[in-house]
């Protein structure tokens, strides 16, 4: 029996998508019957009262948790998100409800024994109700109470070879797309790069030293299958210099019709007899593509590696075998100047452990963000305010034209003083002698 | 309820504390077939929608099985995902940057059983557990928030509105159907957690009030400053403010000037703005992030307002599965929903949507509103 009535959510268990409020109701009825005899370290009832609290928010149309709340474990700044309800007398079982992120493992690929001691942990611990996962990347255990954060700290640590995930001003958690490990498209190992930066900057992550927060996204390719270019400070895409490789016999089995084009991708509906000229060439954003007696030619130098034709023709044209990252940095979300995607820094890098070039970009820009940033200033909004030329000072990159859509049109430039011959010292007695007053 | 001690001492916090560990190795958590070809892949295909196999030089196949996930999951329900993973998959399984599930196996047969399996289990209200899908030119899952369940500031829910717009575009999910794929975002406020600023559509909870001043408590509860510095278009200004006959050090909010962000908020725990009539949603479209033929772009807002309608959001749901099916019925092979916006104008696409113009759509904030106008004769009658 619920604990709660909770008409309107009940509607939400009809229809074909996984409901959330029928495996809620699950978890809560697994707690009730507690059939492993678990001693639950906080209420029982927390799922009850979360159906509960969620009920009075759908007929309220307001949210019922309180604002903020700063709790943690000793040694980190950040980590865990503090929650109370604002009805705590009517829903005891979700006074505290903090939640946890835990860091991810590269790519999300688990082990079911390594998930089960995720679950088993949680279960005695907190709610039994997780996120998987949150938009950062984080595994995220939603609704404890303040006294088992630390026990589930220990845990975690001492028996699960797990650390936390980021939260405050600080480095969140990185994350990345599958990359090499599923992907013929990957330019560089994502997985890699990624767990071999979070380990580096495991202070940064834990204690938050910056201005405002600062994330990381992996792209294998320019698809972005992780959204780096939109949704981090610092975004990672895999490109590659050097020619696409073309097997021409698969060229003509997309021709013929014997592969599908798009690996299958539009397979739900009848686009016609495949047309390499409609399809590819003419969809070619350089149109540097063409047909050559039979053959498909590419101007390489010509090309902006969008991935159109690759992902049209998987099975006959890959990725070059010079390969590495561009670097795009100052994505953010629309709070407080506006939105930004990242804007183009450095166009190639070899990706190489150690990896002390990418390190060298980052920590120079770092330096500049943490010395310069405003309190709460994403560096999207410093660049903004400072100037991409100071961005590229200080991270000691040389202009080039790849670094803009296009040139500004407005003639306000400025100069330094060097770059003047003269300087800007002048006597106006001296202009004076040729311009009379 | 007795506690248990994980060997935790309180009494010692700093002792036998282990930190800066990091995640996991992501190499414990490989299947051995993606450990032997990783970096090796030749090409892949998708069998059907959710299925997909991989294919190495080494001749080595990976067959993939892709299903839903309401992201926010019980322990019991992970727990379902690790036995089945355990009975097909070696004790192997992965999650996607959209928080699908994903099984794994080398073997055609085992995945196709595994499809079978998946799509078999029904939660006991009736919907599917694990419906195979989400590939290819279709919807995938809806990266989405916190809503109603565990954030301070939402202007509508997450959870509610994404299980709603999946049911009424759950046959996109199960098919291949549309010119390109279509990602559908939500966040439950414009801080825009996750990816509402740039998908194909995105849902956004929005207020539409000016925030409620707890003048007694706001000096108390925060820095002033820091309010003040959170206003995008600097409607906020410290102000000493009588109140019950008391004179409190506070802030004065210019109501023309604010247009509802909730940033304040953010910042002040003593200037409340949700409304049970004033909160509702926006809706956003044609935003990239991939780079294939054209380059990644912002989403836009064409619809202003709906108004949260629990628990199922009708006219939301409603509006974007329009959207969805005039997209799918005019755009071209490959076109993301934004291309196709873009090359027949916007004042088509807000006739062929069928979606009224309004005032909001304009936008005003600060300088690069100019460019957003139309500085051309180029327009459609």
């Amino acid at each position: 029996m619920a604990k709660h009535a909770t008409p309107l959510l009940d509607q939400l268990e009809s229809g074909p998508w996984p409901s959330f409020v029928s495996d809620i109701k699950q978890e809560a009825a697994s707690r009730a019957k507690n059939e492993k005899g678990i001693d639950y370290q906080i209420p029982v009832d927390a799922c009850e009262d979360l159906l509960g609290v969620m009920e009075l928010s759908y007929v309220h149309k307001r949210t019922h948790w309180k604002h903020g709340g700063i709790v943690g474990v000793f040694g980190y700044g950040g980590g865990v998100i503090g929650r109370y309800c604002d009805q705590p007398e009517m829903f005891p079982g979700v006074a505290h409800f903090h939640t946890i992120r835990v860091n991810q493992p590269g790519g999300k690929f688990y082990t079911t024994e390594y998930l089960r001691q995720l679950c088993d942990l949680w279960e005695l611990r907190g709610s039994g109700l997780t996120n998987m996962h949150g938009s950062t990347g984080d595994i995220v255990f939603i609704g404890t109470t303040t006294p088992q954060l630390e026990e589930i700290f220990f845990e975690l640590t001492h028996n699960l070879n797990q650390d936390l995930g980021g939260s405050g001003s600080n480095l969140r958690t990185p994350s990345d797309c599958i990359g090499e490990a599923r992907c013929e498209y990957a330019c560089y190992d994502t997985q890699a790069l990624c767990y071999a930066l979070t380990m580096e900057y495991q202070d940064e992550l834990h204690r938050p030293a910056f201005p405002y927060k600062f994330k990381f996204k992996f792209d294998g390719c320019p698809n972005c299958c992780v959204a780096s270019i939109a949704r981090s400070d610092m975004s990672f895409i895999g490109v590659w210099k050097d020619a696409i490789k073309i097997d021409q016999k698969a060229v003509q089995a997309y021709i013929g019709g014997e592969l599908k084009p798009n690996a299958g991708a539009h397979a739900g509906r009848d686009w016609g007899k495949f047309d390499i000229q409609k399809e590819v060439l003419d969809l070619c954003p350089t149109k540097c593509m063409w047909m050559e007696g039979g053959k498909l030619v590419i101007d390489d130098k010509e090309c902006n590696h969008c991935m159109h034709c690759i992902n049209v023709m998987p099975r006959a044209l890959r990725i070059g075998d010079d390969r590495g990252l561009a670097i795009l940095v100052g994505a953010k979300a629309p709070i407080l100047d506006g939105a930004q995607m990242g804007s183009l820094l450095v166009p190639f890098i070899k990706v190489e452990d150690p990896y002390d070039e990418i390190k060298e970009v980052i920590e120079n820009i770092w330096d500049w963000w943490m010395e310069e940033g405003k309190n709460r200033e994403r560096l999207g909004e410093l660049i903004k305010r400072q100037g991409f030329q100071k961005l590229l000072e200080v991270t000691g990159i040389d202009p080039m034209p790849q670094h803009v859509q296009e040139p500004r049109h407005n003639p306000y430039i400025f100069w330094k003083e060097e770059e003047v011959p003269g300087g800007w010292q002048r006597d106006i007695k001296e202009f004076r002698k040729y311009h009379q007053r | 309820m007795a506690f248990i001690s994980s060997g935790y001492n309180p009494d010692k916090p700093m002792e036998d504390r282990i930190t800066d560990i990091g995640p996991r190795h992501y190499e414990e958590f490989y299947p051995p077939v993606i450990k032997a070809n990783k970096g090796k892949w030749l090409y892949h295909e998708i069998l059907e929608p959710g299925v997909y196999v991989h294919v190495s030089e080494t001749g080595d196949e990976v067959y993939t099985v892709r299903t839903g996930g309401a992201r926010l999951m019980t322990v019991t329900h992970i727990r379902e995902i690790c036995e089945i993973a355990d009975k097909y998959c070696d004790g192997y399984v992965r999650f996607t940057t959209r928080n699908n599930i994903e099984f794994m196996t080398p073997s055609k047969e085992t995945a196709y059983a595994l499809k079978a399996d998946l799509e078999s289990r029904k939660f006991a209200g009736g919907s599917f557990k694990f419906p195979v899908g989400g590939t290819g030119a279709g919807i995938t899952n809806i990266v989405h928030t916190q809503g109603w369940i565990h954030c301070h500031t939402p202007a509508t829910d997450a959870s509610g509105p994404v299980k709603a717009t999946m049911d009424v575009l759950f046959d996109d999910f199960k098919n291949m159907r549309l010119p390109a794929h279509l990602r559908v975002s939500l966040a439950c406020c414009l801080n825009m957690c996750g990816a509402v600023h740039c998908s194909d559509i995105a849902i956004l909870g929005y207020h539409r009030k000016p925030p409620i001043l707890d003048h007694e408590y706001l000096d108390k509860m925060c820095e002033i400053p820091l309010a003040v510095a959170a206003c995008p278009t600097a409607a906020i200004r410290p102000s000493k403010v009588e109140y019950e006959g008391k004179t409190y050090n506070s802030v004065a909010v210019k109501q023309d000037r604010c247009m509802f962000c909730g940033n304040c908020y953010t910042m002040c725990p003593s200037m409340p703005l949700a409304d049970t009539e004033g909160d509702g949603i926006v809706l956003m479209v044609g935003g990239k992030v991939s780079n294939r033929i054209s380059r990644p772009t912002f989403s836009k807002v064409v619809v202003a307002f709906i108004p949260n309608e629990t628990p199922r959001w009708p006219t939301t749901t409603a509006t974007i599965k329009r959207i969805v099916d005039v997209y799918a019925a005019n755009a071209k092979k490959y076109e993301r929903l934004g291309e196709w916006a873009e090359r027949i104008g916007w004042e088509r696409f807000f006739e062929k949507c069928e979606l009224p113009f309004t005032h909001h759509l304009i936008d005003d904030f600060r300088d690069p509103a100019y460019y957003t106008w139309r500085h051309t004769t180029q327009f459609k009658f």
